[in-house]
């Protein structure tokens, strides 16, 4: 390998990220193709970590590590232990098949490149997700995926349902997401770590093990859309097919399972994780399964008994023990396989018959018999047939529930009850479109493309190839995957070999009993759910709606009440801010003692004597006043121009006489220019022969003008009565001819000390200079037809 | 404004003042003056050329786009600072270059190109405004 | 001495703060040259005043041969001078643009960006 073990894997993560980037370009210039060729990024991932399988599984996790922000000592860190490896590895197989199975279902679509661009995305964040070891990675990870998966789901974008569903998946995963970031900073206060590897019993002990469970509790129960957060799921089945098919089998909302699973050992095994854990489980998986009969199109039962499955993986993981943990590693792979198997056998159906509706179809085995056997194949697994993956699954979760305890058996009712509606639903999905008599279709049904059956019937036929294999599936899925949860060895004890004596195959009976009932009788059940959401009334996306308009209106009020559009309003405000941020500190601080005679420095009388001041002085100083008072009385527009440039030349002379001749010089130039271009803008403006306020804001005004600039003059008077830090001039004064080589200091700091100053204030010019010139040459426009509202006067009129 | 008296004065006026401005920007580093002052007595002698000869003359006469002036001397401004780039020194460190012409050394630095920068930033940007407002009375008659 | 530009500086601040808070374009502009003003002398009476003395060491000298006006300050007014005057016109232009092609010049009657029947955010997706 050219390449090191850090770099690598690194670019697991990364590189479909850049291929994502070139997913447009790639659609342009193979358009047809594009799905085959951009399957090799993932394939290769694929490929890739397969050689992982033979280190990870004889020698345990491989870690690598790059750096990210050296600066605060993060790096980018990676593991890759058996439960990450089986995440990617059902990522990357499953993410190839989809990318080719999207070329085909979107063909001649005009943003196809655009879609497999996100969809490649999504899955370099996927994979990131659990690969990353560094928790701040994992978050980045999470919130990338929480992104992508928002422009996945609202691909159709013209269409509100499908905005809603992106809007509402984003909403609710990224409650999530800021819940993992406060766990994350939590653990890392605790612990000074920020890698997961790393964490041991700490923060079971903590006494804040209950905040850090409840912020990981909630970003896994979002991202995993378990009761009562569950809503945005069956809603984000706005999106294309292909990418339920992706993000509802093995990514997305597996990222919160994976979360739990990842957790476990740090965080896990405690009395709270395991009621939490399997009772929001065992709700969500009951929900989910009831849910799934209450719908006849086929993409929603589908994504109804997702929730089930979400469900059940978190039940398992809360029970924790050796049995529940092999079970949910098996379950997880299994649901992957068939459920994705399913999403994509139902995409083909809508794309070729033109319909989803379980009620309208029918007979469609013989018209499209290769897609019959994905069907078959995966809904047998879902049913957990022997010779299925599903089959073992089901095992392993029934198997560590034979105590005979009373909370063993709720929950072995509950996963009976749930794995009993599940397979019901399976054989609805199996039988209702493809077997019986042929009913017509609004499309005329015919076998989808090689492209989209490639999924299915691979991912129907590893099922059953890993499950024949069992030496080879205990050996190599089973006993990593559930060692690295668990933090210690597992011995896989799978076999094919049917014991009728045991419960367990009596349980598995009553399951597939109970499945046969539920799909003789689900016509009826599906009227009876229904009766029951209407006399509910509402759901949880009626909340979620209700939340969303309330924050709207919300901000609509808001922004109405602190942008009302009166400019001297905001002024007013902005200058009180400043006003009080002058006066406050002089009396909070009593800044004012400075300005107090003191015993020592004699009185009053000593402390005002007159200012020893040149009568020249005195005269620049009366200019001033005149300037201002001329500008304050100006009732004409020259006038104005005129009191402007007197009290500008009276700032100039004030320079003058204190040294600046720089500055001086500088403030003539550019009173000249002022009046100059003054006379040149005002000849087109009108002036108000009088201030047009009323004699309420006249008054308010002038005392605010009053505060600010007595708070000014204290503020100044303060300052000049402490003692001046000179470092800097006398660094400067210091150093300028002998480093600098210049004699005027000024100009030495302007062009060289803080040069780099200088070149943004001239770029400030030149953009200035800019926009007037935009201004101008702007034609302009006739005046825009707006409402005129009379100029507020009301008050003045009650007056 | 456009009395013959000015319009004939005008341009002689004009090219003392740029000539000035010129001086008062090159000896800014010893005595008082600098880029920014000479900038705005080229930029006002402009202005009154406009005001004499009206913004279309004017803006002939200076060949140059006034605005790409300022362009070029923010350029410059920045050029000057990526010299010391050459010596290994972060930005904007100088570099002196003392030439001896016969009798007398000329001084040659990065902040005297700097500074010839700010000369044509503030020349070029209020000339630029000061001709376009000039010349918007004359387009709309 | 430095009492007396104190109470100066405080003129040019409230009278530039009056003029801002008028509703007239025009007014407003002279407030904020005012303001402008205003802040370059508190920058520069803060620096403490020296009386004729300019920072400009003397030809020949390493050093000045005695005590000089501040010069940083100095060289902060400078650039806030130029770029005051670069603003000043940019407002100019502006309120010129504005009087123009909306005919307004008093704030109250101008409305494009807020106007006063702005309609409710609406209630989709």
């Amino acid at each position: 390998m050219g390449l090191g073990m850090d770099a690598s894997i690194a670019l697991v993560a990364i590189a479909p990220f850049v291929a994502a980037l070139l997913a447009p370009l790639v659609h342009r210039l193979a358009k047809p193709f594009a799905g085959w060729v951009l399957a090799l990024v993932p394939g290769g991932i694929f490929l890739f970590l397969l050689t992982l399988i033979e280190p990870v599984v004889s020698g345990g996790a491989i870690s690598a590590r790059i750096d990210w922000v050296p600066a605060y000592d993060l790096d980018l860190s990676f593991l890759v232990d058996g439960l990450s490896l089986t995440f990617a590895l059902t990522i990357s197989g499953i993410g190839t098949l989809i990318v080719l199975y999207s070329g085909a279902y979107l063909k001649g679509h005009p943003h196809l490149g655009r879609f497999l661009g996100f969809l490649l995305a999504f899955m370099g964040a996927m994979l990131g997700l659990v690969l990353a070891d560094g928790m701040l990675a994992l978050f980045m990870f999470w919130e990338l995926t929480s992104v992508t998966s928002f422009l996945l789901i609202g691909f159709d974008h013209t269409r509100q349902a499908a905005r809603r569903g992106a809007i509402q998946a984003l909403v609710i995963t990224n409650i999530g997401g800021m819940a993992l970031l406060v766990g994350a900073i939590m653990v890392h206060w605790l612990t000074g770590q920020w890698e997961m590897s790393a964490l041991g019993d700490e923060i079971r002990s903590n006494g804040l093990y209950g905040l850090v469970l409840a912020a990981f509790l909630v970003a896994a129960f979002t991202k995993s859309a378990q009761v009562p957060l569950h809503f945005w799921l069956p809603n984000a089945m706005e999106a294309p097919t292909p990418v339920s098919a992706f993000l509802h089998s093995a990514t997305m909302v597996q990222g919160g399972v994976y979360l739990l699973a990842r957790t476990t050992p740090w965080l896990g095994g405690t009395e709270a994780w395991t009621l939490i854990l399997v009772c929001f489980g065992g709700a969500t998986l009951l929900w989910g399964a009831l849910g799934a009969l209450r719908q006849t199109d086929l993409k929603q039962m589908l994504a109804q008994t997702t929730l089930a499955s979400l469900g059940l993986s978190v039940l398992l993981i809360g029970l924790g023990t050796e049995a529940a943990i092999a079970a949910m590693v098996l379950y997880f792979v299994a649901h992957a396989f068939y459920k994705a198997g399913l999403f994509m056998v139902v995409g083909a159906i809508d794309h070729e018959a033109g319909t989803r509706d379980i009620t309208i179809l029918g007979g469609l085995a013989d018209r499209m018999p290769l897609t019959f056997i994905g069907a078959a194949l995966a809904s047998l697994a879902m049913i957990g047939l022997p010779l299925t993956l599903g089959y073992f699954a089901k095992e392993e979760m029934y198997l560590g529930l034979l105590s005979g305890q009373w909370r063993d058996i709720a929950v072995l009712v509950v996963l009976l009850a749930g794995n009993g509606l599940l397979a019901g639903v399976a054989m609805l999905v199996l039988v209702r479109p493809f077997l019986g008599p042929v009913l017509p279709t609004p499309k005329l049904a015919h076998e989808a493309p090689i492209a989209m059956l490639a999924g299915p019937l691979v991912l129907g036929a590893a099922s059953i190839v890993a499950a024949v294999s069992t030496d080879w599936l205990g050996h190599t899925l089973l006993e990593p995957g559930a060692g690295a949860i668990l933090g210690e060895a597992v011995t896989s004890h799978l076999t094919l070999a049917i014991n009728p004596a045991s419960a367990i195959f009596w349980l598995s009976i009553a399951t597939w009993a109970l499945g046969y009932l539920v799909y003789r009788q689900a016509a009826t059940l599906r009227t009876l759910l229904r009766r029951f959401e209407a006399a509910l009334g509402w759901t949880a996306d009626t909340v979620f709606d209700a939340v969303m308009f309330g924050l709207i209106r919300f901000s609509g009020a808001l922004t109405r009440l602190l942008h009302h559009g009166r400019l001297e309003i905001y002024l007013v405000t902005v200058f009180a801010g400043l006003a009080l941020a002058l006066i406050a500190p002089l009396v909070a601080l009593k800044g004012y003692d400075a300005l107090l005679p003191t015993a020592e420095l004699g009185n009053w009388a000593a402390k005002l004597s007159w200012p020893q001041l040149q009568p020249y002085e005195w005269g620049v100083i009366a200019l001033a006043l005149i300037g201002l008072s001329a500008v304050l009385m100006a009732n004409n527009r020259l006038m104005a121009i005129l009191a402007l440039g007197i009290q500008g030349t009276s700032v100039a002379l004030i320079f003058l006489l204190f040294g600046a001749p720089d500055l001086a010089f500088t403030q003539f130039m550019v009173e000249v220019l002022s009046v100059v271009i003054l006379a040149l803008v005002m000849t087109r403006l009108r002036l108000d022969e009088r201030d047009q306020r009323p004699l309420e804001d006249l008054a308010r005004d002038g005392t605010l003008a009053l505060v600010c600039g007595v708070g000014v003059s204290l503020l100044l008077m303060v300052v000049l009565s402490g003692v001046l830090d000179t470092r800097l001039s006398d660094l400067f004064t210091a150093t300028s001819v002998p480093i600098a080589h210049g004699h005027n200091i000024v100009n030495v700091i302007l062009v060289d000390y803080r040069g780099f100053d200088t070149l943004g204030e001239i770029s400030v010019v030149m953009a200035a200079g800019i926009a007037i010139m935009a201004l101008l040459r702007s034609r302009a426009k006739p005046a825009v037809p707006q409402p005129k509202p009379a100029p507020r006067r009301r008050r003045k009129a009650a007056a | 404004m456009n009395t013959i008296i000015f319009r004939t004065i005008a341009p002689l006026i004009v090219a003392i003042m740029l000539i000035f401005s010129v001086y008062v920007c090159l000896r800014g580093h010893n005595e008082p003056g600098g880029g920014f002052i000479g900038g705005l007595i080229a930029a006002s002698s402009i202005a009154i050329l406009g005001m004499a000869n009206g913004a279309e003359e004017t803006r002939r006469a200076l060949r140059i786009d006034p605005l790409a002036i300022a362009g070029f001397g923010v350029f410059i401004a920045g050029f000057s600072g990526l010299l010391s780039l050459f010596t290994g020194s972060p930005f904007m460190t100088s570099i002196w270059l003392y030439l001896e012409l016969g009798q007398t050394t000329v001084p040659l630095s990065t902040p005297m190109v700097f500074d010839i920068g700010v000369y044509f930033v503030v020349f070029g940007t209020i000339a630029a405004v000061a001709l376009a407002l000039e010349g918007d009375g004359e387009e709309e008659r | 001495m430095d009492y007396v530009l104190a109470a100066l500086v405080g003129c040019f601040v409230a009278l530039g703060v009056y003029l801002l808070l008028s509703r007239s374009v025009i007014r407003m502009l002279l407030g904020m040259t005012i303001l402008g003003n205003g802040v370059n002398l508190l920058i520069f009476t803060a620096g403490r005043l020296t009386r004729e003395i300019a920072p400009i060491v003397p030809p020949g000298l390493e050093q000045p041969d005695g005590p000089i006006a501040n010069p940083l300050p100095q060289a902060l007014i400078l650039t806030a001078i130029v770029i005051g005057f670069a603003m000043f016109s940019f407002l100019l232009v502006l309120a010129f643009r504005a009087y123009q092609s909306l005919d307004a010049d008093n704030t109250d009657t101008m409305r494009v960006a807020e106007p006063v029947d702005e309609p409710n955010p609406p209630l989709s997706y």
